[in-house]
């Protein structure tokens, strides 16, 4: 066995004590502690960041239809299956776009707050 | 246009229904706090459900088939704009909020900025808001029950306020949970059945040319009356007769004259021999390729504008409704409440696909709506007009039980916010004041409704109401949730300035507006369309102040915040149960 191959130190102990340490964590952030502060700014920041991320794809998205419109009036007279483009956008495909973008913000921000909670949780 | 028995008992039907559903509910409110949010008890698919109940209005109901009718292919905003105004709450809003522990938004304020008297100043936002959501209900159900049945439009208000005052006062919240999650389906199928059969109607038998160069025509001789005076625009003047006033003539049986606009005065009757093409309200778009483009804007001047600005205000106004945001208090954790928001948008976006068609068809088959200006009575007549005998007769009477559904969903739960807010904020906020307030709450807009003119359409007077939210409650909610430098005295003064800029403008709007060619259109404009300036205006006014004095900022922001942002399974939640 050579130097690089040696295996990963490991930590052995008489068994997990899990419940102590977490309830130690969790007092930070509930006491308003700076380690505590710094986890809940951190979680803030990631909720918003999501939310402003994904806010400003529905509003370039979306935005961009009247300014196309404006650019392109011809654009908007392509017909697909019998139906005019500016209708097939504004009266169908927009609302799968919201209820997508909405599907994927819960996702998102679940595993923002598991992630929390998993730091939170952590054994120092 | 006279009322069938059988109209008339779907709308009893509806009406008996949902006071039937609220009486049942009443025998499981004991508490106060059942009363006011369920007691948080109310499982996530029915919560979805009610919510989209209670925000269906009028507006939604009539009014965006009435404005597409009309206005064509820039109207689609509006349903766009109602549900993308979930997206909005759902990502800045839900799950905090229901952290929060706060069951109102003037709870909310006390919450996170403690201060009293903000909270009064947000109470007092609230009942606007809902004061003037319930005027354009009223006027729905005033409108409904005149096309329906000839009934006096008084008679309508009066109606729909006496059996929302009856419900709420008698149930509260955890029935109007049952109630609104009933509402939802039943307005579904009212407007998805018939809009399907008109749907099966177009496609067996076209009649007629949408995107074409022409107006819409009529398929038989019609005759329509103008109660009100109307500018109408004629592009083919071709089998048009009018009897009354015409462009300040008296005339008996003249043909309309040459194209171009000519004025009706008030009692005139209008002829159409079978393919005469419509005239249409000055403004709006005649031709068929204009109506079906986008960029013409719903009126006046400048529909770039126009569309930005209900693009702001629908998709920000709906995350300060008071009678939604209630709602999201009944969710059990954060995590309910997003997914309850994700679920509300899947059902609103199945609903609007039918106003939509409806709107579409009602121009086909109904095209002398477009002359009167009364466009949002389009829902309530297409079916008939569209198909004869007992099966259009059917299809009205569904669409009428769903009409009145609609002003009692929206109006019962704006009445409970109103009432809420009050009874907790200046009464002592017992069962009883919750009462008294709702009572006060359910009679105000009824004189309002009445005197209202009726210039503005449904969906526009709501779009209205949105701008208001989008400009006070939605600042107070976003920098509150997501901005520790927030200070009370900013938070005040960003709600006064959002709320005098959006409710002046909503109140000229209502009162009669302003000439559309003054000043290059614009101050019309501004004052249809206010939140594209109001918003950004409250906002700014909010950070502003809140710098100027940043001293002030709450000592416990930390722990607010912690509370508003940290899951609940790490035990920092706070329930708050109301007093009593």
């Amino acid at each position: 066995m050579t130097s690089s191959e040696r295996p990963q130190r490991q930590r052995v102990v008489l068994a997990l004590r899990r419940g102590a340490r977490m309830v130690h964590t969790r007092v930070e952030v509930q006491e308003q502690t700076q380690v505590g502060d710094a986890l809940v700014r951190g979680l803030v920041r990631a909720q918003l960041g999501l939310a402003l991320r994904l806010a400003a794809v529905v509003v370039l998205l979306i935005g961009t239809i009247p300014l196309l419109n404006a650019v392109f009036p011809a654009l908007a007279a392509v017909t697909l299956f019998g139906i005019r483009l500016n209708w097939l956008v504004l009266a169908g495909l927009a609302y799968p776009l919201l209820y997508g973008i909405g599907w994927f913000y819960v996702r998102l921000a679940e595993q923002a707050e598991r992630d929390f909670v998993g730091v939170v949780d952590a054994e120092p | 246009m006279t009322g069938s028995p059988l109209t008339a008992a779907a709308l009893l039907a509806a009406a008996v229904a949902t006071v039937a559903i609220g009486a049942y509910g009443v025998r499981f409110s004991r508490t106060t706090s059942d009363f006011l949010v369920a007691s948080r008890t109310v499982g996530s698919q029915w919560n979805a459900a009610a919510i989209s109940g209670e925000y269906l209005s009028a507006a939604s109901f009539l009014g965006v088939a009435g404005l597409i009718a009309k206005y064509g292919a820039d109207a689609l905003w509006y349903p766009v704009g109602f549900t993308a105004g979930y997206l909005g709450l759902l990502l800045f809003v839900a799950a905090p909020l229901r952290r929060s522990g706060a069951y109102t938004v003037p709870d909310f304020a006390e919450f996170r900025l403690g201060s009293t008297r903000l909270r009064k100043v947000a109470m007092l936002v609230v009942v606007v808001i809902c004061v003037f959501y319930l005027v354009p209900q009223y006027q729905g159900a005033g409108l409904t029950l005149k096309t329906l049945l000839g009934m006096p439009v008084w008679l309508g208000p009066l109606a729909v306020g006496a059996i929302v005052i009856t419900n709420v006062v008698a149930g509260g919240m955890r029935s109007i949970t049952f109630v609104q999650a009933f509402q939802y389906w039943l307005k579904l199928t009212a407007v998805a059945i018939p809009a399907l059969a008109l749907a099966g109607l177009f496609l067996t038998d076209r009649g007629g040319e949408l995107g074409g160069p022409l107006p819409p025509t009529v398929q038989q001789d019609t005759t329509v009356a103008i109660e009100t005076g109307v500018v109408v625009q004629v592009a083919a003047p071709a089998g048009i007769t009018v009897t009354g006033t015409l462009d300040d003539r008296r005339v008996d049986g003249a043909a309309i004259g040459s194209a171009g606009e000519h004025t009706l005065g008030a009692g005139s009757t209008l002829n159409l021999a079978a393919g005469a093409a419509t005239p249409v309200v000055a403004g709006t778009p005649a031709a068929g390729a204009d109506w079906i483009a986008s960029g013409g804007g719903l009126g006046g001047h400048h529909p770039m504008y126009q569309v930005v600005s209900i693009m702001v205000a629908t998709f920000l106004g709906t995350m300060g409704l008071p009678h939604v945001l209630v709602r999201f208090y009944t969710n059990p954790d954060g995590r309910a409440a997003r997914r309850t928001a994700l679920a509300v948008i899947a059902l609103l976006a199945l609903f609007y696909a039918f106003p939509t068609l409806l709107g579409v068809f009602s121009r086909l088959y109904v095209p002398q709506l477009l002359i009167t200006g009364t466009a949002d009575a389009a829902v309530l007549l297409a079916p008939a007009s569209a198909i004869a005998g007992p099966v259009g007769q059917l299809l009205a009477a569904l669409v009428a039980a769903g009409a009145i559904a609609a002003f009692l969903a929206t109006s019962s739960g704006l009445l409970v916010s109103f009432a809420g807010a009050l009874a907790t904020d200046v009464l002592p906020g017992r069962v009883r004041d919750f009462r008294v307030a709702a009572l006060v709450g359910g009679l105000i807009p009824i004189p309002l409704a009445l005197a209202a003119s009726g210039g503005l359409e449904l969906s526009r007077s709501v779009g209205l109401v949105f701008a208001v939210a989008a400009s006070t409650l939605c600042p107070l909610l976003v920098l509150g949730i997501w901005w520790r430098g927030l200070t009370a005295v900013g938070a005040t003064c960003g709600l006064a300035v959002g709320g005098l800029l959006s409710g002046g403008a909503v109140t000229v709007a209502v009162a009669g507006g302003i000439d559309d060619d003054a000043l290059g259109g614009w101050p019309a404009v501004l004052i249809g369309y206010p939140a594209a300036i109001s918003v950004p205006v409250a906002f700014a006014t909010m950070i502003a102040v809140s710098r100027i004095n940043r001293a002030a900022v709450p000592s416990d922001v930390a722990q607010t915040f912690a509370r508003m942002h940290v899951p609940e399974n790490l035990g920092m939640g706070i329930e708050r149960v109301p007093k009593g």
